[in-house]
Formats: C-alpha cells, sequence, structure tokens
C-alpha cells in the first residue's frame, strides 16, 4: 500500500521476476545468449533514475532477500504477479520458472499469485506440464513469451494451430489472463516478430479470456492500441513504459500514457514493474506524482486522476485475478469510477 | 583535404540514406555507424552497432544490406567490408551480405522470404508519422481537420517535414506531385474524406508517438551498450 496526500493506493504489481541469470545457470555452447538477454535487460535498467542501478553481478543473481525488501519493504507492493519465462535453451534449469518462483512464493501466503506459461511448440507433454502446474500452484494466468527458442524454432504466433489447442486446454483448466510478450525473433524471421495482430484473432476467438499484452506492445505501441479499441478483452500491461520512459524520456512518457489513456483507457492498464529490471519504489511514487507537462502538445489527452492511478496501480489487476482488497482501497463507493469520454483529439 | 579523409566524409554521406527501418532515422545519426575507414586506394571497411545483442535480425538485415549497397555504389570505392558487431546473428548477417545472397538463404530454414513486405510495411508507418508532423501544426495553429480533407501537397508551405514526407510516399509509389491530396491511405493511396479523418488523425499521431518512444528507448539502450560516439551520430533533442 502507498500513501501519498491522503489518499491510499492498493499495490499489485502485475509483471515480475524472480531470475537466475549468472553463469552458473549458462547452459554450455550457449553462454553468449544467456550472457547477451541478462546484459539486454540490464541496459533497460539503466532508464531508470541513477541511483536505483544495480551492478551486473547482483542484477545477474539477486537473493530472495532483495526482492522482499525491493517489492514488498520498500516497493509498496501488496500483491506480486510472477510471470515465469523458460528459455531453457540458454538458462539450465530455466530463467524464471514456474518452480522457482512458487519456491520463494509459497513462504509468504498472500504475497504473490503464481502464474505459469506454456509453449505451443511442447506437444502433449507441455499440455500435462501446463496441467500440472495449474493444479500444483493454482496458476490463473500464462505468461506467453512468442520469441522464445525452441529446438530450431525462433518463435510462434498465438495464431498458431498449436497455440490454439494450447489456449483451449488453459481456458479449460481455469485460467483466465493471458500474459502476452512480444519479443525480436518469430518462425519465419522475415516476418515482424512484434506484431500483435495474433493477439487480435486470438483475443475474438476466446472471449472469455483476458488478454494483456505487455509492455503495450512495444516496440508496436501504434498497433497494440489500434487492436485494444476494438476489443473488449485485451489489457495494457505498462511494464516497460513506466518503468523505461517516466524518467528517461519524460515527454514521450506523457505522450504515451496520452495515447494509453485515449485508445485503450485506464480501466483496462495495469502496472508491472518488470522487477528485478526496474525497482517499484521509484515507479509507484513518481506515477502518483505524475502528471502532463503544462504544455499545449497534450491538452488533447484524457486527463488522468487520483481513482484512474488507483486503478492502474492495482484495483484493475486485482479484478483479473480476483484479489481481495480491503475497504478503505477500494475506490469511493465501492464501484471503479465511469471512464472519461474519450474524444478524438483532433476534434 | 587528403583524399582519404573526403572519401570518408563521402561514405559517412552516402551512409546518411541508410535508415533504421523501424525508426525512420539514418543509422549515422542514431550512432549505428561504430567506425568507417577509407584507405588511400578506396577499400573501405564499416563497422555498425544496435542497441542490443538481440535486435530484431530482419531489421538489422535490411541495415547492414543497405549500408553495403550505398558504400559499393560509390565510383571511388575499390573495396567494401560492411559488417554488424556484437549481435546474437552477426555471423548469419555479415555472411549474408558479404555474398548479397538475400534474406532467406542467409537464415536458411528460419526464414522463408525477403523482406520486401516487412520494408514496405514501415514505410507505410513513416507517411503515417509524417503525415502528423507535417498536420499537428496547422491543427495546432486552430485548422478544422475536415479542412485537411480538401488540402494537398501544394498547399502546404514547405517544411523539412513536408520533404521528407514527400519522400516516404514516393518511396510506397504514392503521389507527391503538388495537386495530390495531402491526407491519404497509405496502404491505398485513397484521399481520407469525411468523418474518416479524425480517425486518420489519430492514427497518424499514435504512430509517431509510438516511433518517438522507440527511438528514445533505443537511444538510451545504445548509450549505455558504448561509452563512445558513433561516426555521424547526432544527440537526441530530449
Amino acid at each position: 500500500m502507498y500513501e501519498k496526500d491522503g489518499e491510499k493506493y492498493f499495490v499489485v504489481d502485475s509483471h515480475m521476476h524472480f531470475w537466475n541469470a549468472g553463469p552458473d545457470n549458462w547452459v554450455p555452447g550457449a553462454e553468449q545468449y544467456a550472457k547477451g538477454w541478462i546484459e539486454c535487460f540490464h541496459a533497460y535498467q539503466s532508464l531508470a533514475p541513477k541511483e536505483t542501478h544495480w551492478p551486473i553481478e547482483k542484477f545477474m543473481s539477486y537473493t530472495e532477500e532483495d526482492l522482499m525488501k525491493d517489492v514488498f519493504e520498500d516497493g509498496y507492493v501488496d500483491v506480486a504477479i510472477f510471470q515465469p519465462t523458460y528459455l531453457k535453451e540458454w538458462y539450465k534449469e530455466g530463467f524464471n520458472t514456474t518452480e522457482k518462483n512458487a519456491a520463494l512464493g509459497e513462504k509468504h501466503p498472500g504475497m504473490f499469485v503464481h502464474n505459469t506459461r506454456f509453449d505451443p511448440r511442447d506437444g502433449d507433454v507441455g499440455l500435462e506440464d501446463l496441467k500440472a502446474n495449474v493444479d500444483r500452484y493454482g496458476s490463473r494466468g500464462v505468461k506467453l513469451y512468442t520469441a522464445e527458442w525452441n529446438a530450431g524454432s525462433r518463435g510462434y504466433k498465438l495464431t498458431d494451430t498449436a497455440a490454439y489447442r494450447y489456449l483451449e486446454k488453459a481456458q479449460e483448466l481455469g485460467i483466465k489472463n493471458i500474459h502476452v510478450h512480444k519479443g525480436p525473433t518469430i518462425w519465419p524471421l522475415d516476418k515482424d516478430a512484434f506484431d500483435v495482430s495474433d493477439v487480435d484473432h486470438a483475443a475474438t476467438d476466446f472471449p472469455e479470456l483476458n488478454f494483456i499484452v505487455e509492455h503495450v506492445g512495444l516496440p508496436r505501441i501504434e498497433d497494440f492500441c489500434f487492436m485494444a479499441t476494438q476489443e473488449p478483452n485485451v489489457y495494457a500491461g505498462l511494464s516497460v513504459v513506466i518503468g523505461g520512459l517516466m524518467a528517461a524520456r519524460p515527454r514521450f512518457f506523457a505522450k504515451v500514457m496520452g495515447e494509453l489513456l485515449f485508445w485503450v483507457g485506464e480501466d483496462k492498464m495495469t502496472f508491472g514493474s518488470d522487477y528485478a529490471i526496474w525497482e517499484p519504489k521509484w515507479q509507484v511514487e513518481g506515477f502518483v506524482d505524475w502528471d502532463f507537462p503544462d504544455d499545449e502538445a497534450y491538452s488533447d489527452y484524457p486527463r488522468l486522476g487520483t481513482a484512474g492511478k488507483k486503478k492502474i496501480l492495482g484495483l484493475n489487476a486485482a479484478k483479473l485475478y480476483d484479489i481481495k482488497v480491503p475497504d478503505e482501497l477500494q475506490l469511493d463507493h465501492g464501484q471503479p469510477a465511469a471512464q472519461d469520454d474519450a474524444k478524438l483529439v483532433t476534434q | 583535404m587528403p583524399a582519404a579523409v573526403a572519401q570518408r566524409s563521402r561514405v559517412l554521406t552516402a551512409l546518411d540514406a541508410v535508415r533504421d527501418p523501424e525508426l525512420d532515422e539514418p543509422i549515422t545519426t542514431l550512432g549505428f555507424v561504430s567506425s568507417c575507414v577509407v584507405s588511400a586506394a578506396g577499400d573501405v571497411v564499416v563497422r555498425l552497432r544496435l542497441p542490443t545483442y538481440f535486435c530484431a535480425p530482419n531489421f538489422a538485415f535490411l541495415m547492414v544490406a543497405d549500408a553495403y549497397d550505398v558504400v559499393a555504389a560509390l565510383p571511388e570505392v575499390r573495396h567494401a567490408d560492411v559488417a554488424l558487431e556484437d549481435h546474437f546473428a552477426s555471423a548469419a548477417i555479415n555472411a549474408g551480405v558479404a555474398a548479397r545472397a538475400g534474406f532467406a538463404v542467409s537464415f536458411e530454414g528460419e526464414a522463408v522470404g525477403e523482406l520486401d513486405e516487412l520494408r514496405r510495411t514501415f514505410i507505410t508507418k513513416a507517411v503515417l508519422a509524417g503525415t502528423d508532423q507535417v498536420c499537428r501544426p496547422l491543427l495546432a495553429a486552430g485548422l478544422d481537420p475536415a479542412a485537411l480533407t480538401t488540402m494537398t501537397l501544394g498547399n502546404m508551405p514547405p517544411s523539412a517535414q513536408l520533404e521528407r514526407l514527400c519522400r516516404r510516399r514516393a518511396e510506397l509509389g504514392l503521389r507527391t506531385d503538388p495537386a495530390a491530396p495531402l491526407l491519404v491511405d497509405p496502404g491505398t493511396g485513397e484521399p481520407i474524406t469525411g468523418a474518416t479523418v479524425s480517425l486518420h488523425l489519430g492514427k497518424a499521431r499514435l504512430t509517431r508517438v509510438g516511433i518517438e518512444a522507440n527511438t528514445g528507448i533505443c537511444r538510451g539502450m545504445l548509450r549505455h551498450r558504448y561509452a563512445t560516439t558513433g561516426a555521424g551520430e547526432e544527440e537526441d533533442e530530449e
């Protein structure tokens, strides 16, 4: 919970990780990829305020104690949602697995939501693993990293036949939330790996599932926003937006927020720190303090008030995951405020 | 000026024409040219770098291939050696470009086609973003958006933004003559009319914001990765 100026904010960190990316976990022969991956993540951290930067050694192998302190003790987070990414071709035990997350989460009942993942290229075995993880960890959500390398394939689309089979199975198992994370590779490589049109199709065909597109489809914000206006079950995961732009590029951050508020709306945006890329503390504090710059260039965008910030920081994700929110942290009257009518900026 | 220095300057000018397809900016100003060395005999060695080890390999390939093409096309260049460094697919990209093999052959088994469609998709986005650059000042000055639907390229005050928009339109085969409509669907070339103008302008602005945000992130990542300034690099505004 974060409190500022008499307002209390229930904070759900809907996209965070507990990884081991140290050399002890690198697959022999694939060291360059394991190293390249974590160095890339570390470069993202450089977009945060300087005083929150970590040395690469700590960044590769932070501890349980680091996580509990940064996320809960200092970071104001009430409930954190683990989003696993396996990358087992590069990391021996996986980069960030359901099991590793749950081993920590189970020590702290009520503080974590244990999402799992699937990879549609894993065939029947993968379906069994998915069921086992849902049974074992009570997962209500999955994280899909579509650019994962798997036996010579450089990625997949949600519209692949096998992916639909997995989505059907996930729905049958009680999964509600599909967090989609696009990356730089896909099969075939000549296509745009970041394209989100497959999410559009899947969202239409699986209306009972929610599709949270992480980092709002970055670097395809425009395609994501336009798709999200048309699909009621598509959400904007703000990981990377706040972490990567709010401190480093405040004017671009304001414009991206303006576009998201206009096209997607504050009821469908969810905060995620992307820890350990970025610590939640400065993100939560900065976001609560944030407003559009006092400049004509931003005057057409919908405003974001305290109620909207409460929704984005926690209440929207709490709804998606049926997380109980204490009465005093609900919006007034326990009802979400009506979303401002979006007006086309040019009118 | 020694001949090699003058030649290096001409090579860098040629590289200004090579753009990051996603960001629609020259690889020189973005800082992606880590070095450019020209010998007195006309042998050119260009090294390229990107913000991350995992930047998308298809866009990386286009930049390396385009850079090779513009350098090799200079009459005074005897031999062009253009290569990408520090990237997971450097080996495949560099070998493919050096052999002028095309993308599908360079990534055999992982790709099925060439990158023309990908390139076209991103020039289409560049036209939308450029439309916002040209129209935004007029709208900010109070012009009714509906008025834009009756305007032509020839009605626009001359500006660098307008020239850039026309160049991108030309690359898509869209009209650029003074009588051509200012607002067109970049996919079809059809004029934008009536009530769709608001949506069109909204998409144009959104596309521009997306590209600018990506550029900001890429520049920040590159700065973290490399302490040196690239050949022809320009500092960004924010």
